[in-house]
């Protein structure tokens, strides 16, 4: 991952401009035979954006677009492969594909208003979290004094539904296609020719052809788009995939927490639905994560309660080295420390709520090019134990709304590459970081190996006890 | 065409060449690409050897050749139509006559004019935004009527159409305008919004009398041979308490400095010959002439250009180059004023009279 990642960093310095510009030539070289002699008339459909993908965070990006004042006039289409789903009714049983919704995203989200919609819907909004080893005692604890939601836990289901009411709210701004598939993309080339379009062209299955001044892709971790665009991918399968499924606890309880642990296999996640319900993220082996799926259901559940209660994983030494350094801890700071909390137990599963998906790493060198904007998975992808996935897309879209629309007060073409450069410095930065933060956390807690165990009992300890690394940590995951 | 520009991205922004240029020569063109990364961007000779072996073609589509004084000594104007013009000077026409094809390349020989949007596009929209009460969402500039003279390939032009304005763009260089139309052509919304003239201002004068709120004159005055002259059409043209916007280079020691050394010469960013020092103009200056030719001086702001960001900005200082908002009279004032003067004369020859 080091290596990786000094690979995704590189390349941003000074001759980072020429380096785009070589790489286009190239490409346009390869895409003359393509461009041909289509002089398009003035008829055909020119858009000033158009948002490819129509899940989460592509809506959510057609909706801020389609909400911005200074957008107020552009021409919107969101394409989305998929039928329109109608979310009439919310169903009683709760969806096991959730989303912790970070205040960050929230607060975008009520920016054009699919917030308020998912409040009145259902939401379950966190105080705290605590993640603990089942190695050792270590945990550490965040919440905020004041009583702040630190999150919120959202069916997809139900944010999905939230931003399609709002893109009905702008459907005289915002246009969406469903059922459309994108079979080929011509890229303009880099300067102007008197007979070759100067936007990205879009054929459609249906074959109908689309013409954009800025194409964005939120297409997903396999994105057409990225690799059309000749985008390199950085990607890494991890030894583990996601158990999901709906939980039920044995005993009504605030359930204001989430809880996640470490089990040397992979970190398991409780995250509240109700007072009563909750939904799990166990990450884990791919044969062990087969069996969990397939197993009945009060294994299923043994399993579960055991992950979060069983101390099988400790061993004395550990345990000694860590309640030593906890005193010590404790001499400096007397409040420094906080008490344990247990998690509920957890009584039943929802029937049919347990799926299993694969988990991965993955980062595109670029974000952009001329014309061109990836966002969400699109651009990266990574491991679920941070809950950062669609916070760092929704981050994404608010960083390239306001780029785009600074863009459109200025009166400039939205394709320029100058600020869609901007959105991409800002936003590797943040997403890098978070991504090898999380990939760091994720290798450090696979394993059972003393030293490592040591090391990362005192680091969680020693964080738990310094409340501004705690804050600093919280106001970067919150984002 | 102003005194600055990007030094960094100017190996890179030569390997733009056209796109015939591309087809023809597709395995020859890899070489030189590697050749500038590694050469670095000042050498003139590496630039001209390039010039010259690759882009021939390029010289037999577009007759001339960028950066090679001795094709420039040979060209000639058909015609010469613009000598009689008084607000032209034909040799500023030659100058850019040969870099019509490069005004889109948002990196290449205009980087600098294209990043000076960022500053002029605003400074033109709040100032009409703060004059006027009310604005249609998106479209700032709604039903304004801009001229923009000496437009160029359109890089001021487009961006003032696309908030909302309904602009008439003038070069007398007909590759500059042939450049805007193309560059327009494929944008539905800006083909009805924006117009563009082969032709001086005197030209139009007459027909396009009293016609425009706005008159942008960017990077134009210096390299105008009679300014008076210029700024009498821009007031003739004008709607009565119409605004003028200019910018233009001052003419300081120190522009000559970074204008024309190391702008020109040192760095190459612009290309060299394209400022004349003595056609620059000091703010104290132009005011003057704007003053006594009907305009009150609301505004004057100094800009700098930042050659490693390639951005601009606004300061204080007015050494290099600066930003100009001047308002034509309005007609109560203009009334005001022809009274003043009737006064004044009546006063005078009461004063014969009596003597």
């Amino acid at each position: 991952m080091m290596a990786a990642g000094a690979g995704l960093l590189s390349g941003r310095g000074v001759g980072f401009y020429r380096r785009k510009r070589l790489r286009f030539f190239a490409g346009s070289v390869g895409s003359l035979s393509r461009q041909g002699s289509v002089r398009t008339n003035g008829s055909d459909a020119v858009y000033d954006v158009v948002v490819s993908g129509g899940g989460m965070v592509g809506a959510a990006m057609a909706a801020a677009l389609g909400h911005d004042v200074h957008l107020s006039d552009k021409r919107i289409l969101l394409l989305e492969a998929g039928p329109k789903k109608s979310f009439n009714r919310l169903s009683t049983d709760y969806s096991n594909r959730v989303s912790a919704i970070t205040p960050g995203s929230a607060t975008l989200l009520s920016s054009f208003g699919a917030w308020e919609h998912i409040c009145n819907m259902r939401i379950k909004p966190f105080r705290r979290m605590q993640v603990w080893d089942a190695c050792s005692e270590a945990m550490i604890m965040f919440d905020n004094d004041n009583l702040e939601d630190m999150g919120y836990i959202v069916e997809n289901d139900v944010i999905m539904s939230a931003l399609t009411k709002q893109l009905d709210a702008v459907s005289d701004r915002v246009e969406v296609l469903y059922r459309s598939r994108a079979v080929g993309y011509t890229w303009p080339l880099h300067y102007q020719t008197s007979d070759s379009s100067p936007w990205v062209q879009i054929d459609l299955a249906d074959g109908r052809r689309l013409q954009t001044k800025l194409l964005i892709g939120a297409d997903g971790q396999n994105s057409m788009i990225r690799k059309a665009a000749g985008i390199q991918n950085i990607r890494y399968q991890y030894d583990q995939s996601a158990v999901v499924a709906t939980l039920h606890l044995s005993e009504a309880t605030d359930n204001n927490v989430a809880w996640q642990r470490f089990l040397p296999s992979g970190p398991i996640a409780l995250l509240p639905l109700s007072d009563t319900a909750s939904s799990l993220v166990w990450s884990t082996s791919h044969e062990h994560a087969a069996q969990l799926q397939s197993m009945d259901e009060e294994n299923f559940v043994d399993l579960v309660n055991s992950a979060f209660w069983s101390n099988a994983n400790h061993s004395d030494f550990i345990d000694t080295a860590a309640s030593m350094f906890r005193s010590a801890v404790s001499l400096l700071m007397p409040s420094g420390t906080t008490a344990r909390q247990l998690p509920p137990s957890v009584a039943k599963v929802d029937p049919k709520s347990r799926a299993v998906f694969p988990l991965g790493l993955g980062h595109a060198t670029e974000y952009v090019q001329y014309r061109v904007a990836l966002i969400g998975d699109a651009a990266h992808r990574v491991h679920p134990l941070a809950g950062q996935g669609v916070n760092m897309g929704f981050g994404d879209i608010s960083c390239l709304t306001n780029y785009l629309s600074a863009a459109a007060f200025k009166g400039k073409d939205l394709g320029s590459l100058s600020h869609l450069l901007q959105y991409e410095r800002e936003r590797q930065r943040h997403n890098l970081s978070l991504l090898a933060a999380t990939d760091l956390l994720k290798r450090l807690y696979s394993t059972n190996m003393a030293p490592f165990v040591l090391l990362r009992t005192w680091g969680l300890q020693a964080t738990n006890a310094v409340p501004p690394v705690k804050e600093q940590i919280m106001a970067f995951a919150s984002k | 065409m102003e005194g600055w520009a990007r030094s960094s991205l100017r190996g890179a922004r030569r390997l733009w060449a056209p796109r015939t240029h591309v087809a023809r020569s597709r395995t020859v063109c890899r070489r030189p690409l590697n050749l500038w990364a590694l050469s670095g961007n000042h050498n003139s000779q590496l630039h001209q050897i390039f010039q010259e072996s690759f882009c021939m073609n390029v010289q037999l589509n577009y007759g001339v050749l960028v950066n090679l004084p001795k094709v420039r000594n040979k060209m000639s104007l058909p015609g010469q139509p613009y000598s009689t013009w008084q607000t032209v000077d034909p040799e500023e026409m030659k100058k850019f006559r040969l870099l019509a094809h490069k005004w889109w390349d948002e990196y290449g020989e205009y980087a600098a004019l294209h990043s000076m949007n960022d500053i002029r596009v605003p400074f033109i929209r709040d100032t009409i935004l703060n004059m006027k009460n009310d604005h249609q969402l998106g479209s700032p500039l709604f039903s304004m009527k801009i001229l923009d003279v000496g437009c160029g390939g359109g890089l001021l032009t487009e961006p003032l159409g696309r908030l909302g304005a309904s602009v008439t763009g003038i070069d007398p260089l007909e590759e500059n305008i042939w450049t805007a139309e193309q560059h327009k052509s494929f944008d539905p919304v800006l083909t009805k919004r924006i117009q563009y003239r082969t032709c001086t201002l005197e030209d139009i004068v007459e027909e396009e009398s009293e016609k425009f709120d706005i008159v942008v004159a960017s990077e134009v005055v210096e390299h105008v041979a009679d300014v008076e002259k210029l700024i009498r059409c821009f007031g003739e043209v004008l709607k009565p308490a119409g605004s003028l916007f200019i910018t233009t280079i001052n003419k300081t020691q120190l522009s000559y400095v970074f204008g024309i050394m190391v702008a020109e010469r040192l760095l190459g960013i612009v290309p060299p010959g394209t400022h004349d020092w003595e056609k620059f103009i000091a703010p104290e200056e132009l005011e003057r002439l704007l003053e006594s030719n009907g305009f009150s001086v609301k505004a004057v702001k100094g800009m700098l250009y930042n050659p490693l960001f390639g951005s601009w900005s606004w300061i204080g200082s007015t050494s290099i180059n600066y930003a100009l908002h001047a308002m034509k009279a309005s007609m109560q004032e203009q009334l005001d004023l022809k009274e003043a003067s009737t006064e004044h004369q009546q006063a005078e020859a009461n004063f014969r009279t009596a003597s």
